[in-house]
């Protein structure tokens, strides 16, 4: 130990003592890490940072399930702290269509097992919150257990267990002033109080962290924007307050507002204003502020209407002219450009690791789970949506998490759709295929950046030809197309052809090449060249990583295929696991190759007219891959299908994109090909065949027996997740991937409703399903089988209603509707056998 | 009673103080403005005439056009309008600002009576030059009393009270009159929201007086030594107890 008190040496340094740090720090000694180092620049228990100016409320129930596992495992260690008052809290509607979102709320609550909550009348939120006038609003849902936490005591509380344990130093006013780094991975924090050479490095320092990964050459994509508040009194109802809090507290949805009783004040925030954003770089130092860092000038022309709203609703206490206005601050947090956390090792350096854009509602369930992952290598609660692994090159660059942070601010409170698409940072990233599939009036939706089309105008005329139908309500069919039903119709009558370039695509290649890929593969990779192999990539507890396709393009290459959304992640979890001895590599080719796909009765057909290659089954079967020639393209041909067709994915450089386009689009003319979007590849093509989806169906809370993927033989080789996997195949699944369809569409009002997705499945008394290890039942993926004639949901559901026929029901927008169990397991509804996807016919003469 | 408090808008500092690059003003990208505590008082103290006595405040200021920002705050407080002296973007000295201020009031009092009282905050709370309130008295030939503790008013004549060691110095002096205050004098109440949201619809008149040449150059400013929040931590725990009570005995407090 130096003269400054700090260890020269420390497995892990954690930078920022705010609600993260201090909940990191308990779960990794628990784990057995005992020499950690938690500095802070600021003075303690308040270093300055987001969570010194804290609302401090808990709204458990989010349509999120990584968040409200998160949220409610937080508040249980707030619980058993002792800092968690639950007050209970209402979200008021203003508006019919706020309804409609409560209702759904209800949905969201009920498939992530929040209880009780229930929906309110005006006069049943007056009860609750007698100070409001009721004659504001519609209704609203309550949920009693919503909580305000001490979260500085908190943090004080689980940082002093850790230091008395032996296993922490901390040292507040401590400034960093570099994180080292040799040969990808950190080495040492540089501090004004000295160095410390570590292991692992943890910046949790919010609304700062982009400047500190910077340090190290590593990003943290958020950044800092203002939340308005103010705090008003004192309020002479809650003269004799005995607590901070004794009513609910109040979100008025539609004004993005929240009002909350804080003692003898009353405390109003909002998220309404004009998105106002900060440069990490350019936050005042501890010094200088007349606050704190974080609490900045109140700009009150932004505050204006919010101050009308309040009034609107609570006149009583906000138009009393004896309650005064006693702070008003311009608080800092953390937005990144999808609204999730920033979480794991990042990317560029080893032992690096992101615990950033956390909230105190999440903070200890983070801290935990996070904790698990560092030290275990996989956290119990799932947190691959939040992996800082996820971003793409251009979502990192400070005008995308602008732009993005700016359209997410003003939906806080927003009313979002599980389909919506952003309207900022768009035209980042454009296929070959773009020029073409504007002529086609394409409809674009964004996958990591790249823009796909998910529907094409230009098919309208087929809404005739295979009698589509609209669907009735505005909401069930925003951000939707009937014309994606009828692509998908003459995909199986005849062949359509689509954009795949937003593949993720690396190869590993090298003579450790194949123990690389073997290694995080469930599936046998030594095949033979021009093998593809699907499969999953498991956690080491077995549940899913991953999965995706592997192409086997020589002795030492292979060709990893995956989905643009979480292909970063898959990145680095490939090349976390090459070979140690260096004799494979991994190179990502996402912006080189891009992809066409061709699939439909046809479709042997049409591509046999571009070239002389051999297309038969015999000559080229299912699962294999091989470059074939059409015209002057050497293409790279993959003949799998994931909508259940005969067909191939073409693979050519990109710029030879828009010529195999044209080729394959004269071709098949004569045969009736139509374009067509994502909405089939990715919902009725897969759901009609109940292919599972990452980040769907398959997470890490989920493995392999359960989704019925298991099966063939486990491999010999050793891989990630064997052990674990081997255990799993000898118990029976404590829950079972199931397919049902929809018996009745009509709602009480007599509307024709159609699920989106995230819906709790119950009986048809509509009691919940939780199976045996406490997870409820909820829909994965909704979608049209429009060659099954139903609406179709996929849901995992305990082992005793896994029957086909058994009789279910979805909840949706707070209604049952009844549903059947149509497929147990992974056996296709469309198509059982396979036929068309084998389609062993000759080639048509 | 026809009452002006003239205020200034100034930085709201609490923290280190940074000056710009050209050593010309202090760094204010990060800090809120406010009015001089003083003058926060003076407002506080003229609403309270009014409110007893009846009549109207009028607030005036010069400064940028962003100073309407700090007349909103005195018209939430309960002044009833506003006037905006636009200083161009550059700073006025004390007499300059002083001779903007008479002639506003000389037009002022030409169109709507006499001011019963002028307020002043004792010094402004960044240049600090003590002169404007005196100034403006001088100008107007009023009698003019500073630094004051304690006011009221009754028949046609204002009571003052200054602070003194061991006591209060007490003037009385007839009205109209000019007043210097300082802050204590009371405790400025907090706007309420439907203040604020009516604060939003009185009136604030705009003038763009023309500058005189300063007589006043300023060379550059410089922080003196010492600035910034200064903590000692006096212990952990029970074992500060001692210190801290010993501190509060020297602040008189306990």
């Amino acid at each position: 130990m130096g003269d400054s008190g700090l260890p020269a040496t420390a497995r892990a340094v954690l930078i920022g003592a705010g609600i993260v740090g201090n909940s990191l720090v308990q779960p990794l000694a628990r784990l057995g890490w005992s020499d950690l180092v938690l500095i802070d620049k600021g003075p303690l228990p308040n270093p300055g940072g987001s969570t010194g100016h804290a609302s401090n409320f808990i709204y458990p129930v989010d349509h999120s399930r990584e968040m409200t596992e998160l949220t409610l495992d937080s508040m249980a260690q707030y619980e058993q702290l002792g800092v968690r008052t639950e007050c209970g809290g209402l979200e008021v509607a203003r508006t019919e269509e706020r309804m409609e979102e409560l209702r759904r709320r209800m949905s969201s609550a009920a498939s992530w097992g929040v209880e009780p909550v229930s929906l309110v009348t005006p006069a049943e939120v007056k009860e609750l919150v007698p100070y409001i006038d009721e004659s504001v609003i519609v209704g609203g849902f309550y949920c009693p257990t919503v909580s305000v936490v001490d979260s500085l005591r908190a943090g004080t509380l689980m940082r002093e267990a850790a230091q008395e344990s032996g296993a922490l130093t901390v040292s507040a006013n401590t400034e960093v002033l570099g994180i080292d780094v040799e040969h990808g991975r950190v080495t040492r924090v540089r501090t004004t109080r000295g160095d410390i050479e570590a292991e692992v490095v943890v910046i949790c320092c919010g609304v700062w962290s982009p400047r500190l990964a910077r340090m190290a050459g590593a990003s943290i994509p958020l950044t800092p924007a203002v939340h308005q508040m103010i705090d008003i009194g004192p309020v002479p109802r809650f003269a004799g307050a005995k607590s901070a809090i004794e009513h609910p507290i109040v979100r008025d949805m539609d004004t993005n507002m929240y009002e909350r009783q804080d003692g003898s004040g009353l405390e109003v925030g909002s998220y309404a204003h004009r998105p106002i954003l900060h440069d990490p770089e350019d936050i005042p130092s501890i010094e200088e502020s007349a606050l704190s860092p974080t609490e900045l000038p109140f700009t009150e022309d932004d505050f204006v209407q919010q101050m009308e709203h309040a009034l609107e609703l609570m006149p009583e206490i906000v138009g009393d002219e004896s309650v005064g206005i006693k702070y008003a601050i311009n608080g800092l947090l953390s937005l990144t450009p999808d609204g999730l956390p920033v979480l794991g090792e990042t990317p560029e350096v080893k032992g690096l690791w992101s615990a950033a854009a956390v909230w105190v509602k999440e903070g200890p369930g983070v801290g935990r789970a996070l904790a698990e992952w560092m030290v275990e290598g996989e956290p119990e609660i799932d947190l691959q949506a939040s992996d800082v692994a996820r971003f793409h090159e251009h979502q990192k660059s400070v005008a995308h998490v602008r732009a993005r942070a700016s359209e997410m601010f003003n939906k806080t409170y927003g009313i979002v759709h599980p389909g919506e698409q952003w309207a900022s940072s768009r035209d980042v990233r454009l296929s070959p295929f773009n020029e073409r599939e504007r002529e086609l009036g394409a409809v674009f939706y964004e996958a990591a950046g790249w823009e796909r089309p998910h529907w094409y105008e230009s098919n309208r005329p087929l809404l005739e030809e295979f009698e589509v139908t609209e669907r009735e309500t505005e909401w069930d069919s925003r951000w939707w197309s009937p014309i994606i039903n009828a692509e998908h119709l003459a995909m199986r009558d005849r062949a359509a052809i689509f954009d795949l370039t937003a593949f993720c695509v690396f190869d590993v290649v090298g003579p450790g090449a194949l123990e690389s890929v073997q290694r995080v593969s469930m599936r046998q990779m030594d095949a033979k060249v021009g093998k593809v192999v699907y499969t999953p990539v498991l956690t080491a507890r077995g549940g899913f990583r991953s999965d995706l396709t592997i192409m086997r393009l020589g002795d030492e290459r292979f060709r990893v295929v995956t989905g643009g959304a979480h292909g970063m992640a898959d990145l680095k979890w490939f090349a976390d696991h090459l070979v140690e001895d260096g004799t494979a590599q991994i190179f990502d080719l996402t912006s080189t190759w891009c992809t066409l796909g061709l699939w439909g009765p046809r479709a042997r057909d049409i591509l046999a007219s571009t070239t002389s290659d051999d297309l038969s089954h015999e000559g080229f079967p299912f699962a294999t891959c091989r470059t074939i020639e059409m015209g002057p393209l050497r293409v790279l041909a993959s003949r799998i299908s994931y909508v259940g067709d005969l067909g191939w994915e073409l693979y050519v450089p990109i710029e030879q994109g828009a010529r195999l386009w044209d080729m394959v689009w004269e071709a098949g003319e004569p045969h009736g090909i139509v374009p067509a979007g994502i909405g089939v590849y990715g919902t009725t093509g897969r759901l009609e065949k109940c292919y599972r989806a990452f980040g769907f169906e398959l997470d890490g809370e989920y493995d392999v027996v359960e989704a019925g993927m298991a099966w063939g033989k486990v491999k010999d080789q050793d891989f990630v997740g064997k052990e674990a996997h081997v255990r799993h195949r000898e118990a029976d699944p404590a829950t079972v991937m199931c397919t049902l369809t929809v018996d009745d569409h009509v709602s009480s009002s007599g509307q024709r409703r159609y699920m989106l997705g995230g819906e709790p499945i119950q009986t048809r008394d509509g009691a919940p399903l939780t199976d045996a290890k406490g997870r409820r039942s909820f829909v994965t993926s909704a979608g049209a089988g429009p060659s099954v004639g139903k609406h179709l949901l996929m849901s995992y559901l305990p082992p005793e209603y896994a029957n086909v026929g058994e009789e279910l029901a979805v909840l949706y927008m707070n209604e049952l509707f009844p549903v059947t169990v149509a497929v147990a397991g992974s056996t296709p509804l469309f198509d059982p056998d396979n036929q068309r996807v084998k389609a062993t016919g000759a080639v048509a003469a | 009673m026809r009452i002006l408090v003239c205020v200034k808008r100034v930085p709201l500092t609490g923290g280190k103080m940074v000056l710009t690059a050209d050593e010309q003003a202090l760094e204010t990208r990060h800090l809120g403005f406010t009015i001089s505590p003083h003058e926060e008082c003076g407002v506080e103290e003229a609403v309270r005439l009014v409110e007893h006595h009846g009549g109207e405040i009028t607030v005036l200021t010069l400064g940028p056009p962003e100073a309407e920002e700090q007349i909103r705050e005195t018209l939430a407080i309960g002044a009833d309008r506003g006037i905006l002296l636009a200083d161009g973007g550059e700073e006025w000295d004390p007499q300059a600002t002083a001779a903007a201020i008479v002639t506003t009031i000389e037009t002022e009092q030409a169109a709507g009576g006499e001011f019963d009282l002028i307020v002043f905050g004792n010094e402004s709370a960044d240049s600090g030059n003590y002169q404007v309130g005196i100034r403006v008295a001088h100008a107007l030939s009023r009698p003019v009393v500073t630094g004051l503790k304690g006011l009221s008013v009754e028949d046609g004549r204002a009571r003052c009270e200054q602070e003194v060691a061991g006591g209060r110095d007490v003037y009385v002096v007839p009205l109209p009159a000019v007043v210097t205050v300082l802050e204590g004098i009371n405790l400025p109440r907090y706007p309420s929201v439907p203040a604020k949201l009516r604060a939003r619809q009185k009136p604030v008149e705009r003038i763009s007086p023309e500058r005189p040449s300063a007589r006043l150059e300023k060379l550059r400013l410089v922080v003196p030594p010492g600035q910034g929040k200064q903590a000692e931590i006096l212990g952990q725990g029970p074992d500060a107890a001692p210190a801290v009570v010993e501190v509060m005995r020297e602040l008189g407090v306990a």
